[in-house]
């Protein structure tokens, strides 16, 4: 690693006011992605915030019919929450499969959702369930909050505090994972509820986590695999690496699409 | 005593000794020691896998803190410090020596490839110098690269080695190209095969490190180094790279967190390391991060192979015919070149009876990492390419393939089998093995799981190898004449101290294999010494006189005997004192674990009252024997060894994602006596795991310019737990004919056996696919190509 400063400010305003302060200083939670990445030196920060003090970032609640995450909640939190397993089983789930159990016990669901790494897992679960992302500034839709590969909505000094997700009716997820990082290299999380019937891919687009609209048409027609399964998106839209071409990527995505279906119930 | 002790001798599943200190965080790697006054080392890589050095500027890293020195490869030529060697020299077909260009520990006028060390940074902190070499300006002018061997063979290829023309390091083959012809002039079929043996990164879990320790005061050196024989690299860093005399060079490898292979070879870092610290005048510590380890370990495999087998009516082989292209990499590596010649070639009669076998092998430089021996070394390949081709053959035959391999198999009465590639198998069963593996897989069951799976929307295969390799190695004359320039015996001390506890020191090491309980199984039931009273020394050549080290499962039939022969000295020695204290002739004094007796009488003694009467020589037959209870044996082999046996694989296809799944494994191997089941059983399980991961999972990938692609976990595919099913061990003993222990070596048949019965297994699930053949690793994107572009035959 290279030299840095180290700060755990103890609330919301502290925090937002040394990141705005320094545009080369970085918020840290888990640190399940930014601590490898400063190992490997491709990082460079001149400071860390570690938003780990914050107590109010913490927690998971229901209320109404909208689930309440806290931005500092861990993947094995939502995986073991009650209420999270009574509303959205899928997204506990999807939580459970996160990495291994070290990664589990420190990655956060803010952390993730801020870094919005085209692999990862929660953004499609936010995108088919139609969740709004609350920071310490504003409240903005998961639509407009994911922006593409590696890009979000946060402004400079902006940090998620918390996710407000409405209780679908039905939701289901399936992936494949690479063989090699365990990363998602497709993954579809469908839902339907209060936003409607929506789609959400991870892991296989060229431009990041999005959502298929030519499935969610389907779905919201008739909901069934067979409804998905003869919908194959366009390869070029897909990513290609030694792991998986773009063809074998579309490809997933239906395979995917239709065990999310089932796995919705 | 009381209660009987639990036996503790041959045959008993002894627990490790060594366990306790590895499983609660107390073991001594190389990194966990800290000489005084340490420094640290930082090796600056090259980024290009081709590339003349223009310049390097050290002005801006030298002024950086804590920085002591930096040195390059002019500086090592200016004090002639010699290549890193190779050890075994193969020769060409017209008989002239292969290519051998130097290699240098730092480079000198161009790098070769991606991970080539340039520069060493040495600095009171690890970040210091890893600060400091990021400030070293290299003017690089970079060369085309020749990353795969087609393109390293190609008219016009980029040369990287003066000293080897067209980039090729040698043409070697072995057996009668005349007679095989007509051989094959009268064959009924021919069956053509060609496959690729992929490369593969070997990831011991310790990464290497290295102590260099310069004592000014005596002028002595001493390494600390991830080692698998500190004796060999004392003498190859010694006598060839630093012209240091053995007694002023002192090689300590401690504990090392595996190797398989990897860390045979000496390399630069270990030189670097130890010249530097006298050049300092402090000890400098250099530990790879897993990185670096990607780009500076010596990978494995990387074969390209064409071969066709020739057979009669009644399908019987008539003769092999195969030619080989061996990636050595950049550079040579120690033992490169015998990997894909002696370790591979006479290795393809397999267990079978074969008239004629002519192998051809062209061993090619490229700009990748150096290519050596890993787990199973050549017999791996040399396994998959005949196991593949007897699966391919019987289905062009319309033969079963399990029938295909009976008939062929050397008969049970046919040892000693003297196979057409030099190797003179001594005992081996292949029927009872394939016999003991088809019954436990429950191979004849298996058309029904493959119906209930298919109902299930899933594409079941079984798929088997019946092997043989060769290792124990090995004779010193017989390697010798091959081009080894080293002899391959092996040495053990055995002290009975006064009190009767027991040191024994070997020249084998142990990095993984449990050697501080199974020699000390060997003493205990010999001596009758209990294990907790016997120490295992190795690792050190200050205190172990010499050795070979641990490599091509040679630690329990060389290591062992040479155990053997030690305790055969002091049995003899222990009977003549003996005889002297009971008043009895020598010849009627008999030993028996630990107790010497007068034949037909009650008078006795034990080893400890002949180990006190050595050391405290008063009632002593001072004039005819020397005091002292300590002999040393040097053992070396009469052959290789030869376990073989049958692996069985079963996997399950999910055609809609292309992903194998393995059910189960199954592994019957005649590993000779077995000393300990427990640790046999787990090493089986491991290389299976290793054989398991090369076949479905594991490949060391470049691209087109010599960047390595699968340069860390995120794309290199280690075999997880979930990858692998339960692998059941069962041995089968034919003894070995000509060691004292009867043991043949089990610690790379699960990596040998195990890549062919996957992929046999794979193709097998294929079936309605028409497939031939699936590359190496199956992966779910080669998976469904297949199926998605195959077309899929009626099931009926």
């Amino acid at each position: 690693m290279y030299e840095f400063s180290y700060h755990k400010p103890a609330s919301v305003a502290d925090a937002v006011k040394l990141l705005s302060a320094d545009p080369e200083a970085r918020p840290v939670s888990g640190g399940m992605t930014l601590l490898p990445a400063l190992k490997l030196r491709l990082s460079k920060p001149t400071s860390l915030v570690d938003l780990s003090g914050i107590a109010e970032l913490r927690g998971v609640k229901r209320e109404g019919n909208t689930i309440v995450i806290g931005a500092l909640t861990k993947h094995y939190e939502v995986a073991t929450s009650a209420a999270i397993k009574a509303a959205i089983p899928a997204l506990a789930w999807m939580a459970s499969t996160i990495g291994d159990t070290q990664v589990r016990n420190r990655g956060t669901m803010g952390g993730s959702i801020a870094n919005n790494d085209p692999s990862a897992d929660y953004p499609a679960a936010l995108l088919a369930l139609g969740a709004t992302i609350q920071t310490d500034r504003r409240k903005i839709s998961a639509d407009d909050f994911f922006q593409g590969m590696f890009a979000t909505a946060l402004e400079a000094g902006e940090i998620v505090t918390a996710i407000h997700i409405p209780v679908p009716e039905k939701a289901g997820y399936a992936k494949m994972k690479n063989p090699a990082s365990r990363y998602s290299m497709a993954g579809v999380f469908v839902a339907k509820g209060s936003a409607g019937v929506r789609v959400a891919v991870n892991g296989a687009g060229a431009n990041g986590t999005f959502r298929a609209t030519a499935m969610e048409k389907a779905l919201a027609a008739n909901w069934s695999a067979d409804a998905v399964a003869g919908i194959k998106l366009d390869a070029g839209m897909m990513n290609g690496d030694i792991h998986g071409s773009a063809d074998y990527r579309a490809h997933l995505v239906t395979v995917m699409a239709k065990r999310a279906v089932v796995n919705a119930g | 005593m009381n209660v009987a002790a639990p036996f503790e001798g041959i045959g008993a599943s002894v627990r490790r000794k060594e366990d306790l200190r590895f499983l609660s965080g107390r073991g001594q790697y190389t990194d966990d020691i800290n000489r005084p006054g340490q420094t640290h080392a930082y090796m600056l890589r090259s980024p290009h896998a081709h590339a003349a050095i223009r310049s390097i500027d050290l002005a801006a890293a030298r002024a950086m803190p804590g920085v002591l020195a930096i040195f390059t490869g002019a500086d090592l030529a200016a004090e002639n410090i010699g290549g890193i060697p190779c050890g075994w020299q193969i020769h060409n077909k017209d008989g002239s020596p292969m290519a051998e260009p130097m290699h240098p520990a730092l480079a000198i006028g161009k790098v070769r490839h991606v991970g080539d060390q340039v520069a060493v940074v040495i600095a009171e902190t690890r970040a210091q110098a890893r600060d400091a070499a990021e400030a070293i300006v290299v003017e690089y002018d970079v060369l085309p690269a020749a990353a795969t061997m087609a393109q390293a063979l190609a008219a016009g290829a980029p040369q990287i080695h003066d000293a080897a023309p067209g980039n090729l390091c040698y043409d070697w083959h072995i057996g009668d190209r005349a007679v095989l012809d007509a051989a094959f002039a009268k064959a009924h079929k021919v069956v053509a095969f060609e496959t690729t043996n992929n490369r593969l990164v070997p990831n011991a879990m310790e990464p290497r490190a290295a102590i260099g320790d310069f004592d000014p005061q005596s002028g002595d050196y001493t390494l600390y180094t991830t080692s698998q024989n500190p004796h060999v690299i004392r003498l190859l860093m010694g006598a060839f790279v630093l012209h240091i005399p053995e007694s002023k060079l002192r090689v300590v490898a401690p504990d090392v967190g595996g190797g398989f292979g990897s860390k045979i070879y000496h390399y630069a870092e270990e030189a670097i390391v130890t010249w530097a610290s006298a050049k300092v005048k402090r000890p400098i510590k250099w530990t790879a991060d897993r990185t670096e380890s990607f780009v500076s370990d010596a990978h494995g495999r990387d074969h390209v192979t064409k071969a066709e087998l020739a057979l009669d009516a009644g399908g019987k082989i008539l003769g092999l015919k195969v030619h080989t292209h061996a990636n050595m990499g950049a550079y040579l590596s120690t033992f490169a070149p015998c990997v894909p010649t002696y370790l591979y070639a006479t290795l393809l009669s397999g267990v079978y009876s074969m008239p004629v076998i002519y192998a051809e092998v062209k061993a090619v430089f490229t700009n990748t990492v150096p290519v050596d021996a890993y787990r199973g070394a050549g017999r791996p390949e040399a396994t998959y390419l005949l196991e593949r081709l007897m699966d391919v053959a019987a289905a062009e035959i319309g033969l079963d393939k399990v029938e295909f391999r009976r008939r062929n198999f050397v008969p049970v009465d046919g040892f000693p089998y003297q196979t057409p590639v030099a190797l003179q198998y001594d005992s081996g069963n292949y029927f009872a093995t394939l016999d003991a593996a088809l019954e436990t897989a429950g191979w004849a069951g298996f058309e029904a799981r493959r119906k209930a799976a298919a109902a299930q929307g899933k594409l079941r295969g079984i798929g088997i190898s019946t092997y043989v390799e060769a290792c124990g190695i090995a004779p010193s004359a017989v390697v010798g004449s091959l081009g080894a320039r080293a002899g391959l015996y092996e040495v053990g001390t055995i002290r009975v101290h006064p009190t009767g506890s027991v040191t024994v020191l070997t020249g084998a090491h142990s990095h993984g294999q449990g050697h501080e309980t199974t020699f000390a199984q060997l003493v205990a039931d010999r001596l009758g010494v209990p294990i907790a009273n016997v120490d295992i020394v190795h690792g050190d050549t200050a205190k172990v006189p010499f050795g070979m080290g641990t490599y091509g499962s040679r630690s329990l039939a060389v290591g062992g005997s040479a155990m053997v022969k030690a305790m055969d000295k002091i049995v003899a020695k222990g009977k003549r004192i003996a005889a002297h204290l009971m008043e009895a002739s020598v010849e009627d004094v008999e030993f028996e674990r630990g107790t010497f007796r007068v034949t037909g009488t009650d008078k006795t003694k034990t080893l400890t009252d002949i180990s006190l009467a050595a050391y405290v020589p008063h009632n002593y037959p001072i004039e005819e024997i020397e005091p002292g209870l300590e002999e040393t044996a040097f053992y070396d082999p009469k052959n290789f060894t030869y376990p073989g046996g049958c692996h069985i694989a079963e996997v399950e296809i999910d055609p809609e994602t292309g992903k194998v799944a393995m059910v189960n494994f199954t592994a019957v191997d005649d590993v000779g006596r077995v000393i300990n089941p427990m640790i046999v059983e787990g090493q089986v399980q491991g290389g299976v795991a290793q054989g398991i991961g090369q076949a479905l999972l594991e490949s060391a990938i470049y691209d087109a310019h010599g960047q390595l692609i699968s340069g860390s976990m995120m794309d290199y595919t280690m075999p997880r737990a979930d990858d692998l099913a339960p692998v059941s061990v069962a041995t089968h003993t034919t003894l070995c004919t000509h060691n004292p222990l009867g043991v043949k070596g089990c610690g790379e048949v699960g990596a040998i056996g195990s890549p062919p019965a996957v992929i046999n297994a794979v193709v097998d699930a294929l079936r309605d696919y028409g497939v031939r053949h699936v590359e190496m690793p199956a992966t779910p994107q080669k998976i469904w190509n297949i199926i998605n572009g195959g077309r899929r035959m009626a099931a009926e």
